[in-house]
């Protein structure tokens, strides 16, 4: 029976899909594969990228009457299609279909593709700007990013996206973590997640499907198309057609309905002014293929990952690390035990158990994976999220451009790096053990599974560190388009705003000088709700609209 | 192989051969071979071939045992892996029909897999040490077309809500 309707007969009670509800109310959305002829459009802002700062720029924009278009190259997607299958949501969510990889192929970079972006697909975990971070931007030449002057914006989208302290039990995956941590004197701390009336299902990586992650989709895109704002999915942003200081407009592509090749139809934006929010790689990528002046070699330099190493261990007890909550306990002990700017540091934290993601990132083949493959239930897993950008060592990764004009992320990994997931290693198994774990399985080609820590110890320390032989995996992408007051450091001033191009702003992960230091989604938001109110200002002339909680 | 593409394949040598793979596109080796795959991209037989071995190879122990389960099994997963080179980008499309170049042209296959059969008289053995020697191999791009392998293989297999019970995983639960 349908509590909500006694009356109605023993059908599935549905959950309400608020995209579909919102496009029967005749939301301004188009896909851009249904199209057969070439089109002009003409609005007051253009917003490239529906993610994190896409969508905060376009409620903002919108509510304060600008006219707005949002440009976004995945597909529509919400909850009505999220059945929680993997092998749908990797191609249909994911940037190159779960498989995005550095130039070397050696990290395995996990971002969205889709409306929503990232934000659609990622697992929920939200940190402000750690201290040490601002304290060394402040440090490398941008003011006013100080915790005192962001502490509004982040209880803004605080409040707007319902972040709150995770208050139901962790699961199993996450307690390893928290218990193993605990028997070793390592503090651990409870996450705050974006959720609002959450199931605790575990699948905020293939798209909630009960609306309860507040992403982008269900809450600031909505919200800027119900102000009048037009979407275009499945459009590609190619290139900017710019003369002197000024962008006159910006050409993008249809895709098929595959979302892979051009379809031919070409669309042309003119605006009065041009957010780029698709964030870093493609951000950077964008402005590459513009040819967007860089007089200082900046572009889609100093680009960081993140980089996470990943330790699994195998229990007596039923771990089901697919099952509740993905992330909830963190440590970030080992940030703390050296300089921000010393041996790199590294967050500890949980991902989701889920049978292709666990299959591909374990090593091996044939009877040995197939072990650890059946003990499934049974098997826990770790990261450790190598702080990068910090160290004179840690210069990150560059952009480049390959023969399609496609974008790439070349990311050598230098031993300063190396030396850091060595140690990280060392630490997760360390856990692990004092956890309770019957075997401690570092994910590394050359690694097994070891049954006592000083067997784990002397094989960690014996590894060899390269490439492909670590398994190196990344969530976070960030920089590429630094901020900085002085354009001999930064692609974009404190504002936002291009340093060469007046009538272009980047407000998206590409921003950030270095790492974040800790999961970046509310660093993004908070960031971008404070430089697309100062735009809705500087465009209107009246005070900046304050988004509510939806 | 064209007695032209033979001399200039066997001129190279195996160290040029890597030298000039890893300049230009990931795997293609001489000019000739350098066709842009079609979109969406077709697995030929050949290529189908050295994918059931392979398959075959990687997913040893959590195979079915009966001769006809596997055998289906493994087209299911030879047909999904078609079905997701389809979903990646232009660029590592053209990546993969260059690896599967490479793999189904008899010399390059004897040389660099050090497989000397075709792939459907390839033994499970054989495949196997061929997979274990590119996954430790000297050159990165041996390694990388491993990984590359080893991440089609099994995503196509945990795809299969089949293999589920298998691994003690109960599927996403039912929301109503």
């Amino acid at each position: 029976m349908n509590p909500l309707n006694p009356a109605a007969s023993a059908t599935r009670f549905q959950i309400p899909d608020p995209i579909r509800v919102g496009l029967a109310t005749g939301w301004k959305v188009t896909d851009a594969s249904t199209l057969t002829a070439n089109q002009t459009i003409e609005v007051d802002v253009v917003i490239i990228g529906t993610g994190a700062g896409g969508g905060v720029s376009a409620e903002i924009l919108a509510l304060a009457g600008l006219s707005v278009l949002m440009i976004e190259e995945g597909p529509l997607k919400s909850s009505s299609d999220f059945h929680m299958h993997e092998a749908d949501a990797y191609p249909a969510l994911y940037q190159e279909s779960a498989a995005r990889k550095t130039s070397d192929k050696a990290i395995n970079i996990l971002q969205g593709r889709c409306v929503g972006g990232s934000t659609t697909i990622n697992w929920t975990s939200c940190f402000r700007t750690p201290e040490a971070t601002l304290k060394h931007w402040q440090q490398h030449g941008l003011s006013g990013y100080g915790s005192a002057e962001l502490q509004v914006w982040f209880e803004l989208m605080e409040r707007r996206l319902s972040v709150a302290p995770w208050r139901v039990a962790p699961n199993e995956n996450n307690n390893l973590l928290q218990r193993g941590a605990s028997k070793l004197g390592i503090p651990t701390g409870v996450m705050r997640r974006n959720v609002k009336g959450c199931w605790n299902l575990g699948y905020c990586g293939v798209g909630c499907p009960t609306n309860a992650k507040q992403s982008m989709l269900v809450t600031t895109v909505p919200s800027a198309l119900n102000h009048g704002a037009q979407l275009l999915v499945r459009t590609r942003a190619e290139r900017f057609n710019w003369r002197n200081d000024r962008i006159e407009t910006l050409d993008c592509t249809a895709l098929d309905q595959d979302g892979i090749q051009a379809s031919g139809i070409r669309i042309r934006v003119r605006a009065r002014h041009y957010i780029v929010a698709g964030g870093a790689i493609n951000s950077p990528a964008l402005l590459l293929r513009s040819q967007a002046p860089d007089p200082y070699d900046l572009l889609g330099k100093r680009t960081f990952l993140h980089p996470t190493v990943v330790c699994a261990a195998r229990f007596k007890q039923e771990v089901n690390g697919f099952d509740g909550a993905p992330q909830s306990i963190y440590s970030d002990h080992f940030l703390q035990t050296q300089a921000v700017d010393g041996p790199i540091g590294y967050k500890l934290e949980v991902p989701p158990l889920h049978p292709i993601l666990f299959a591909t990132t374990m090593q091996g083949f044939g009877a040995v994976h197939a072990a650890m493959m059946k003990d499934f239930a049974h098997t826990h897993a770790m990261l450790a999220l190598l702080r990068d950008g910090f160290s004179p060592q840690s210069i990150g990764g560059h952009v480049k451009l390959r023969a399609d004009d496609s974008a790439e992320l070349d990311y050598p990994i230098s031993d300063f790096v190396w030396d850091g997931a060595r140690r990280a290693m060392l630490t997760m198994a360390d856990i692990q053990f004092a956890a309770g774990a019957s075997s401690v399985h570092p994910v590394h080609e050359a690694a097994t599974g070891y049954t006592s820590w000083s067997a784990a110890r002397n094989a960690i320390n014996a590894l060899a560190y390269q490439p492909l032989r670590t398994r190196v995996v990344s969530a976070h992408v960030m920089g590429g388009c630094a901020i900085a007051e002085d354009e001999h450091h930064g692609v974009v001033a404190a504002n936002g705003i291009h340093h060469q191009l007046q009538n272009l702003s980047v407000h998206d992960g590409s921003l950030f000088p270095t790492s974040v230091g800790a999961n970046p989604q509310l660093s993004i938001y908070s960031i971008v709700a404070k430089l697309a109110s100062e735009m809705a200002t500087r465009l209107t002339g009246k005070p900046a609209p304050v988004p509510l909680a939806s | 192989m064209s007695s032209s593409t033979r001399r200039s394949f066997l001129k190279l040598g195996l160290i040029g051969t890597i030298t000039v793979a890893a300049a230009g596109g990931a795997y293609r080796l001489t000019r000739e071979h350098s066709t842009m795959a079609a979109h969406p991209y077709k697995l030929d037989s050949n290529a189908k071939d050295a994918l059931a071995a392979i398959a075959l190879a990687f997913l040893a122990g959590i195979l079915p045992t009966g001769a006809n389960a596997r055998s289906a099994a493994v087209q299911s997963s030879v047909s999904r892996i078609e079905a997701a080179i389809h979903g990646l980008p232009l660029a590592a499309q053209q990546e993969i029909a260059d690896l599967f170049g490479l793999l189904t042209l008899a010399p390059t296959r004897r040389v660099l897999a050090g497989v000397s059969h075709d792939w459907p008289e390839a033994s499970t053995a054989d495949v196997a040490e061929f997979l274990q020697a590119w996954r430790n191999h000297r050159f990165q791009l041996m390694q990388s077309a491993y990984q590359a392998l080893h991440a089609l293989v099994f995503a196509s297999w945990y795809a299969n809500e089949t293999t589920w019970t298998t691994i003690g995983y109960p599927g996403p639960r039912t929301l109503s």
